[in-house]
């Protein structure tokens, strides 16, 4: 079997770690030996949350520069800063919607045009997919259910060897009752969408 | 059921490095368990508070690691298995009981864990522990996944007992925070009391029998010595010429380098799992094997130095290579590329890097704005850091800002900019007085209320006996936020079920013999204010305990909701920048719309409603509810 290198990167309060999780479990469902990693400490306090998951025959936790198969970015700016992790043989998934840096929002220095970060990316790697995953959350009935809608753009871009089915299974175990349907909804409709 | 607790032997889990410690001593009967927080071993001492709430096991949240290491030590040598963690600059607080309970020994297993940080991810240094196995004559064994975490605590515990020795097992960064399947094995009932049997010659360290007890550590880490050279964690693995020898998460950068290079016919990898004593029959043998030997592990050369001893030792000339120029770094965290590349360049095989895109290369040369961490909406400690700034610029006074280790030590970014010497834990209070005293400058230091219990409490002492003259603000925010809210000493929000008593910081800082002393609010601006330029006229040692509590903290344990909600008014439509410019909330900030009817705008998902800007301008007012 390939292996397969998965890099998340998104700011502290999106629901990386979860999504992180989400990928790693449905793999082992599917069958694969899995490793993941993830940097704590200041994610609930705006900064740069990145994280790591490994599927196949890997010792190693982390992925060294250009050597993401598929990079998952939750916020646009993030997922330019992550290029580095990608190849001209990488996927990439991206939320289109910035959370402004505090640099940004006291203006003292400016958001890049989003479509050029993405103009960009496109033009390196194999191939991009970009999605409106807040609005998509929200109509799933929570913008907080943006990190499944990811999550189900990464099941659709089929880059991986893990099922849909697997993934279903993997989020009806780990989320709570009261937030099934919003987001077994998310991950449908990121997987529809994109 | 916690879920470390469902599985049976031969299960399998997807578990943190962190978990993986903590099944595994649960796997050996662990009784009792202390730790003071820090990241990256925080996991260890959070899942052990968790599974004490429904088991026999003892677990607690010590003041500061040298009285966790020292409660632990009290249970083992009282025959209870006993587990003590910390991160890696908690074991320098805890060098003091180490250095001579590794004297005295134990009689109960004691596992000491130690969370090294390479890269800084949340440090203020990235020393090596394994020095501190050597410094007190210690086995020390280093896991290179969850599962060998998991193995390797359980094993540290009969290692522990068989050697009457304490032992540390030493993860990293990386390892603590990685997650990786493990295979359990079972439970063990553990015993969680035991009994004191005196034997004064060997526990009482006066000169004459510390004198006795040292020969005695020196016996047992010879006894150690040779378990390491029979260690089942100690293994040569491949086949052919070359060598590697490795340690910890940096083993599994060579595993899979040797795989990818396609030279597992060529090279003979020596890991090294009960890394001290170092196995120098083991060592002897691999190095006289080898024509030559990389040695590849993490920070410092420890590996590479114990190999050349042995070679010279034995009049072997071998090359030993790891730390160098064109080899490895003394720096920061390893990567699989960077093993590769070195690896290949060392025994010169071919080798074709990846191309990572490169976004220099991008025509419209795009400037990436830093996203650092911020203090939180609301965070108390912004209040009080505003506030401090306020009557500095408002009575025209310059101050320097000794601070400390918590989120407050976010203070250093603009705007607050409210932080200028940090070392360690406790620091703030006794580096005041160091400062105060020769420079005659203005000194308003903070620390946490964690901190203050952790190490602040004896600066402040010597601080009265020695009348020096500075303020401390103690930031009470009544939790150890920054590691994840772990309750401390003066917890007044419990935790679910908390039944211990709360200590006063307030009682303390009095009974020091601290006479100015203010308790303020520091939502409250004027009161704060106040209590502020009052210490600054006072110019003596003065105490000001904010207090307000960590706004996450509360909504997790007591589900505040918000109190209600700000906004910008439409006079908001000058120049003015001073909201964003003193304060920094990242809740308020300039308006991006292009047509923006004001300056600044409130993001009401991000404000909490602590109603410190309201108090600051009065542009900014209560949201009037929807009609």
């Amino acid at each position: 079997m390939k292996n397969y290198r998965v890099f998340f990167t998104g700011v502290g309060g999106q629901g990386t770690l979860l999504a992180t999780m989400v990928l790693a479990e449905a793999a082992i469902r599917a069958g694969h030996p899995v490793l993941a990693s993830e940097v704590h400490g200041m994610a609930q306090r705006g900064g740069v949350v990145e994280s790591s998951v490994m599927i196949g025959d890997i010792h190693s936790p982390i992925i060294s520069d250009g050597e993401a198969d598929v990079l998952l970015g939750f916020e646009p700016l993030e997922t330019y800063r992550a290029l580095r992790k990608c190849s001209a043989n990488s996927v990439i998934i991206s939320n289109q919607v910035p959370i402004m840096p505090f640099g940004v929002a006291i203006g003292k220095s400016v958001y890049p045009d989003v479509d050029k970060l993405f103009r960009f990316a496109a033009s390196q790697v194999k191939r991009l997919i970009t999605l409106d995953a807040p609005a998509l959350a929200r109509q799933a009935g929570s913008v907080l259910s943006a990190n499944m809608v990811m999550v189900g753009a990464l099941a659709r871009s089929g880059v991986l060897p893990v099922s849909r089915e697997s993934f279903e299974e993997t989020i009806r175990a780990k989320t709570k009752k009261q937030f099934l349907d919003i987001n077994l909804k998310a991950f449908e409709s990121g997987y529809a969408t994109s | 059921m916690h879920p470390l607790l469902k599985p049976d032997a031969g299960e399998k889990m997807l578990l943190l490095g962190n978990e993986a410690i903590v099944r595994g001593a649960l796997e050996a009967g662990v009784g009792f368990a202390t730790a003071y927080p820090g990241t990256p071993s925080s996991e260890i001492a959070d899942t052990f508070f968790r599974i004490a709430a429904e088991s026999d096991l003892y677990f607690e949240y010590s003041t500061n690691e040298k009285v966790a290491l020292e409660t632990a030590a009290g249970s083992a040598v009282s025959g209870v298995r006993t587990m003590c963690s910390m991160k890696h600059v908690g074991l320098n607080v805890a060098a003091d009981p180490l250095m001579t309970l590794a004297y005295v020994g134990v009689r109960g297993g004691l596992v000491i864990v130690t969370a090294d940080d390479p890269s800084l991810f949340s440090s203020q240094n990235e020393q090596d522990s394994r020095y501190y196995a050597r410094l007190a004559n210690l086995p020390m064994l280093e896991p290179s996944s969850a599962q060998e975490a998991k193995e390797m605590t359980k094993a540290a515990f009969e290692i522990s007992e068989a050697l009457e020795l304490p032992v540390l097992v030493r993860t990293t960064t990386r390892l603590s925070h990685h997650r990786g399947m493990v295979t359990m094995g079972a439970l063990a009932a553990g015993q969680t009391t035991g009994r004191f049997e005196k034997n004064s010659a060997r526990f009482v360290t006066i000169p004459a029998n510390a004198r006795v007890r040292h020969k005695v550590l020196l016996e047992q880490a010879d006894k150690a010595r040779d378990m390491a050279n029979r260690s089942p964690f100690n293994t040569v693995t491949g086949a052919g010429p070359w060598g590697i020898a490795t340690s910890g998460m940096a083993y599994n950068y060579v595993v899979d380098a040797v795989k990818d290079l396609g030279i597992g016919d060529k090279v003979r990898v020596f890991k090294l799992g009960f890394s001290h004593p170092f196995p120098d029959a083991l060592a002897l043998e691999f190095i006289r094997s080898a024509e030559k030997i990389l040695v590849v592990e993490e920070l410092e050369p420890i590996l590479e130095d114990s190999l050349k001893v042995r070679a010279q030792t034995h009049r072997l000339v071998t090359p030993i290579a790891g730390k160098g120029p064109d080899l490895f770094s003394r720096l920061f965290e390893y990567e699989p590329a960077m093993v590769r590349k070195v690896t290949a360049r060392y025994f010169e095989i071919a080798y074709r890097p990846a191309q990572p895109v490169d976004t220099g290369k991008d025509p419209e040369q795009v400037q990436m704005p830093m996203r650092p961490p911020n203090l939180c909406a609301g965070c108390p400690h912004r209040a009080t850091y505003y506030a401090v700034n306020a009557v500095l610029r408002e009575t025209g006074t310059k101050a320097v800002f000794p601070s400390d280790i918590g989120c407050y030590t976010l203070g250093v970014l603009p705007p607050l900019q409210t932080t200028d010497f940090v070392v360690c834990m406790g620091s703030s209070v006794s580096s005041a007085a160091g400062i105060s005293r020769v420079t005659g400058q203005k000194v308003i230091a903070f620390i946490g209320d964690s901190t203050f219990f952790h190490s602040g409490i004896t600066g402040l002492v010597n601080a009265v006996h020695n009348q020096h003259r500075f303020i401390l603000v103690i930031l009470d925010n009544g939790t150890t936020a920054m590691t994840g809210h772990q309750p401390h000493p003066g917890v007044q929000i419990a935790p679910p079920d908390w039944k211990k008593p709360s200590v006063s910081i307030e009682a303390m800082v009095r009974a020091c013999g601290v006479e100015d002393v203010a308790v303020v609010n520091p939502i409250n601006l004027t009161k704060t204010k106040a209590a502020i330029a009052q210490a600054l006229a006072a110019d003596r040692l003065s105490v000001i305990i904010a207090k307000a509590p960590c706004p996450l903290y509360e909504r997790k344990v007591l589900g505040t909701k918000k109190k209600r909600s700000f906004v910008v008014g439409p006079e908001c439509n000058t120049d003015c920048t001073a909201c964003v410019d003193t304060l920094g909330c990242p809740a308020l900030f300039r308006n991006p719309a292009p047509d923006a009817e004001t300056t600044m705008i409130i993001d009401e998902n991000l404000c909490i409603g602590c109603g410190v800007c309201v108090q600051i301008c009065k542009h900014i007012r209560p949201k009037k509810a929807a009609a």
